[in-house]
């Protein structure tokens, strides 16, 4: 089968679910991404609720304007990321490839003051395993938080990190000129994946940093 | 995808995102019972994730099919909490 003959007929709305196979492939791989959350933020409320002492309130230990300012961030890129979806639908390669690359910039930048984050607590004495450290009982919370903190933001962190590299590749296939209104299903893909993302830490900034 | 030609007004819901966002860091410092907060910011972190999934991410737009398709989880993940909070 040639490649324009295979991404129409991956294109082609199947009978069952009226979506595309990649497309509803996308979707369950996504389904799958909730239950993974779902068993880190469901725990991560058990402990809290059961040893309460163990966590800190909010502010007291993270710096939620910094995180709040990096959730803006990551909203934008939700936001350039479907004008560069809306670009191609219409054919518009130029926008396709710029917003593209802004959304990759400003994902680069929310791991990027994750990472400052991570420096900055680290050097607080807040770290995942306190007694591999020494630092124990040094902050407010336990090493309960540390651990449940960065399990989470770093499970979120490296979907962050796939969902550039992934757009990386995108954009390095858009400059070919692969993409057209009539063939954009890695745009779709690609979109889904990083609106995901995006949800997962609004609802993760949430319930660690505010609640 | 959105369908008939329609386009989500898709800096509109940046905008309402941006400003849930302040709203959540300036509620969650108010003085109000913990259950109180805990319940406003859940509210307002919920709007948020469903303006992205419906218009983000266009299941405003997808067949109905779909929509049971992406809400099958939901259960599953409450039963998952619940099931962990009682061998807990």
């Amino acid at each position: 089968m040639s490649q324009a003959a295979a991404s129409t007929a991956d294109r082609h709305p199947m009978p069952g679910m009226m979506v595309y196979n990649v497309k509803l492939g996308m979707w369950i791989f996504l389904l799958s991404e909730v239950m993974f959350f779902t068993a880190l933020i469901g725990s991560y409320i058990i402990l809290r609720f059961a040893h309460p002492d163990h966590f800190a309130e909010p502010g007291a230990v993270l710096n939620v304007p910094l995180t709040a300012f990096n959730t803006f961030v990551l909203i934008c890129s939700s936001v350039s990321m479907v004008k560069a979806y809306a670009a191609i639908t219409q054919g518009d390669q130029k926008g396709l490839k710029f917003w593209l690359l802004v959304t990759i910039l400003l994902g680069t930048f929310f791991v990027g003051v994750q990472v400052v984050e991570y420096i900055l607590l680290a050097q607080e004495g807040f770290v995942p395993v306190a007694e591999l450290y020494g630092v124990a009982h040094e902050i407010e919370g336990g090493a309960l938080y540390g651990a449940t903190f960065y399990t989470m933001t770093g499970f979120h962190g490296t979907h962050v990190t796939i969902g550039i590299l992934c757009m990386w590749f995108v954009l390095y296939r858009a400059w070919q000129g692969k993409y057209s209104a009539d063939n954009y299903g890695a745009v779709e893909i690609v979109g889904l994946y990083w609106h995901f993302v995006d949800l997962v830490w609004i609802l993760l900034f949430t319930i660690v940093y505010l609640i | 995808m959105a369908g008939n030609g329609e386009q989500p007004r898709y800096f509109l819901i940046w905008f309402v995102l941006f400003v849930l966002t302040m709203a959540e860091v300036g509620y969650a410092f108010l003085a109000l019972p913990q259950w109180l907060l805990a319940t406003g910011l859940i509210l307002m972190a919920v709007w948020k994730a469903l303006l992205v999934a419906l218009y983000y991410m266009h299941l405003k737009y997808e067949p109905k099919r779909l929509w049971l398709l992406a809400a099958s989880p939901l259960p599953l993940a409450v039963i998952l909490v619940i099931a962990v909070l009682t061998e807990f």
